[in-house]
């Protein structure tokens, strides 16, 4: 068992380093998370800090050591990305990689998938993606209609996945399509694959998003062949390997790699720029309207800090003890957008610019508001994990 | 910044308390001590003196447990979320005011009493229902040896069952605390006042003529204090209700069926009933972190974090418990559904001490000038 003076000497450790390699700014605006990257430069900026920061050990460190991870306890990888968020250096690109298909592959991979992918995911050599969402079913996962036909010993894909963020630099894609019609249900039919990218038929198309900015694609299958070893799970299991996949993304189970997979936002940077921003002549701080809304901010930040504290003593479990966990990114993410909006009015008619040099902090808190949505609509909306809650964990029957 | 620390005496406080509040309280006795007259029942009353409850903060030296006001607040949950109404509030702040405000000789005569099942209260509202402690009318001049009061106090919980009432007065230029014995009441002293919550029995307490003894003002004025322990409190009392009300929307969604189907499938309930679930669930972090902040004695941060909980709470269950009536539908318009008992607690805790404007408006300074953070 690790001391805690051995995690105090490795948070010194880890603070050293990130205050002496973080980058310099690169002179271009970065993106926030892995979905919002829109150019090469970019893109290439943050694969070499992942990269840096998986060579200096500070990444996948409770994987195992023998697939390329740290074998150590996790208790250092919340230290070394408590450290990374405390730095405020750039998110780690992979973020599906490291938080979807990682712990996927560790939980029920082969050795052969362990040793062919891990290293790769946690190095950034190997960019991930995800094909889960289709156009004319957004949250709708299970009626997923991509088809994927075994001819030989390789599978046709046809169809399409939208969303499909890092698609144009993707190596693999975890991918969900039908590979049956028949059954007794939608989920049925469902197969799950670990794609290769550069299989021929596969066309990642970039997405102009709200912003006017790319960083989404949406994925053309055209008689894509890939090799029929590229089913992940039985056929039809898909569904299921599906929902694992998606435990992980939600935080309820653990086995991330750990390191962030944003730029860190809090109420207290909405606050400091309260005291910047104008509204009327006088800092907007100062409007007793705006104060109110910055306080109840403040409240529900809090809240939603503490409820993660309380989530770590059993003992103070409410009596829905799944309501933490499950309701993690629904907070987050709503949290978020809501912080954006409020910094946007914050300031005065200039609330009404955008990107440009000459708007506040360059129109990255209009950037911001737009781009908080993908978090409240991507990986299930919002109105989803309600239902998802309210089903799961408070018992209430299916709408 | 601290976050959560609990404590293994919270915690065994945790398990008794819940047991108890379930075993004890049930809505049904709830309504029938509502229909009594009588929201305080002495057996059950001498049944948490003898659990060691009214001595929490008590100092063994008088017969208590000698802990902090964080190990009161698993007690206030579960009573709030049983709506089990007792003297227990009134007490443990009459404790909290003789502790940091009285002379050893006060605390030596009625610590022991109230941690062993004598009733206590504090009276410190009155008519205009302001929630600034120190703005108060109710006075007191010295004639000689005797203190010769006047005014009135209102909402004073449980002052007809109690020994004694700590009541903040003003008295040659300062408001200043002073320590009643019920009988030195007069006989008209005390009425009964009506309330939204009828689990509380609450009065109208006259001072007009009553006569005390020079020494029984209190040498200290730490209204403060008292403030954070009613914060901490009904902020805990706050959170067990939220769990409470919450417990019956599902139970009704879960069978009540309109068109065919059981309500609790349409989102338009289901929505808002999640967000009274993750309400219910910031509530206890923020009162168990405002818990764990009170014990550590920073004052400061104390008051942000008390406050926090007691806008957060007071918010989030007064609309729960008015979506709990709502969803009920016309069975929620009437007396029987047990949606209005939640309401009127939630009505009741809102505006008891400060509602959710009142320490916003206070939060403001601490967090936007003088940059606590969060």
């Amino acid at each position: 068992m690790t001391t805690a003076q051995e995690l105090a000497e490795f948070e010194r450790e880890a603070d050293a380093w990130f205050a002496e390699n973080k980058p310099a700014d690169p002179g271009f605006i970065l993106p926030e998370t892995f979905m919002e990257v829109g150019t090469d430069r970019q893109f290439d900026f943050l694969r070499d800090w992942q990269r840096k920061v998986y060579e200096a050990g500070f990444v996948g460190m409770a994987w195992p050591k023998e697939y390329g991870g740290g074998g150590v306890e996790q208790a250092f990888q919340d230290v070394a990305t408590r450290a990374m968020a405390r730095h405020r250096v750039p998110f780690l690109p992979n973020t599906i990689g490291l938080n979807w298909a990682g712990p996927l592959i560790l939980n029920m991979g082969s050795d052969v998938d362990k040793a062919r992918y891990i290293k790769g995911i946690l190095s950034a050599e190997d960019i991930w993606c995800q094909g889960f969402s289709e156009p004319d079913h957004g949250s709708d996962l299970g009626n997923s209609q991509c088809r994927a036909v075994k001819d030989g010993d390789e599978y046709v894909i046809n169809g399409s996945k939208i969303w499909t963020s890092l698609g144009a630099y993707a190596r693999y894609m975890i991918l969900l399509a039908r590979t049956s019609t028949e059954g007794p249900n939608k989920y049925a039919g469902l197969s799950f694959f670990l794609v290769p990218m550069d299989a021929p038929g596969i066309d990642p198309q970039p997405i102009k998003k709200l912003t006017g900015e790319y960083g989404f694609c949406q994925t053309y299958f055209d008689d894509a062949r890939i090799p029929a070893t590229s089913l992940f799970g039985g056929e039809g299991e898909g569904w299921k390997v599906a929902m694992l996949t998606l435990t992980f993304e939600r935080g309820a189970t653990g086995g991330q790699a750990g390191g962030l997979s944003s730029m860190d936002m809090s109420v207290n940077d909405v606050v400091e720029l309260a005291r910047r921003a104008r509204r009327n002549g006088r800092p907007a701080v100062e409007d007793p309207l705006i104060r109110d809304e910055l306080v109840e901010l403040m409240i529900e930040a809090r809240g939603h800090q503490m409820m993660g504290v309380r989530a770590g003593i059993p003992a103070l479990q409410s009596d829905w003890p799944a309501a933490v966990a499950m309701s993690g990114k629904l907070r987050g993410s709503e949290l978020k957008r809501r912080m954006c909006k409020l910094a946007v009015s914050l300031q005065g008619a200039n609330g009404a610019r955008f990107v440009a040099a000459d708007a506040i902090d360059g129109g990255m808190w209009q950037r911001s508001y737009f781009n908080a949505f993908s978090a409240t609509i991507g990986g299930g909306t919002s109105q989803i994990q309600k239902n998802i809650l309210g089903e799961r964990v408070l018992g209430l029957p299916k709408d | 910044m601290a976050a959560i620390n609990f404590s293994e005496e919270q915690a065994m406080l945790l398990d008794t308390a819940r047991e108890f509040c379930r075993n004890k309280s049930a809505i049904p006795v709830v309504r029938e001590r509502i229909a009594e007259g009588a929201p305080y029942d002495a057996t059950l009353w001498q049944e948490m003196a003898d659990l060691g409850w009214l001595g929490i903060t008590v100092p063994e030296a008088h017969g208590g447990l000698g802990l902090t006001l964080a190990e009161t607040v698993p007690i206030a949950e579960s009573m709030g979320q049983h709506l089990l109404g007792s003297p227990f509030l009134a007490t443990t702040l009459a404790i909290q005011a003789l502790l940091t405000s009285g002379s050893a000789a006060q605390q030596e005569r009625w610590l022991p009493e109230l941690a062993s099942g004598a009733i206590g209260t504090v009276a410190l509202t009155e008519e205009d229902g302001n929630w600034q402690l120190g703005d108060v009318e109710a006075a007191g001049s010295l004639h000689g040896d005797e203190l010769v009061l006047s005014g009135r106090k209102s909402q004073v919980l449980d002052a007809d069952a109690a020994a004694l009432l700590i009541v903040s007065i003003q008295f040659e230029g300062a408001t200043r605390l002073a320590l009643i014995e019920r009988g030195q009441l007069g006989p008209d002293g005390v009425r009964r006042q009506v309330v939204i919550d009828e689990t509380r029995a609450s009065y109208a307490v006259s001072l007009d003529g009553v006569r005390i003894a020079a020494d029984q003002l209190l040498p200290e004025c730490n209204l403060a204090a008292v403030e954070r322990a009613a914060l901490l409190l009904i902020s805990a009392e706050t959170a067990g209700g939220l769990a409470g009300v919450l417990h019956t929307i599902v139970e009704y969604l879960n069978t009540r069926k309109q068109f065919d189907r059981l309500i609790g499938s349409y989102q338009a309930l289901k929505h808002p009933t999640v967000d009274i679930l993750l309400e219910q669930e910031a509530a206890k972090s923020l009162v168990y972190h405002a818990a764990s902040v009170v014990a550590a004695g920073d004052d400061a941060t104390a008051d942000v974090a008390l406050r926090m909980a007691k806008a957060q709470g007071s918010k989030a269950f007064a609309y729960a418990g008015d979506r709990a009536v709502q969803f009920h539908g016309g069975f929620g318009f009437t007396y029987e559904c047990d949606a209005q008992l939640f309401l009127r607690r939630a009505v009741w805790c809102q505006h008891q001490f400060g509602d959710e404007r009142h320490h916003r408006q206070l939060l403001a300074p601490a967090l936007l000038d003088e940059g606590v953070g969060v």
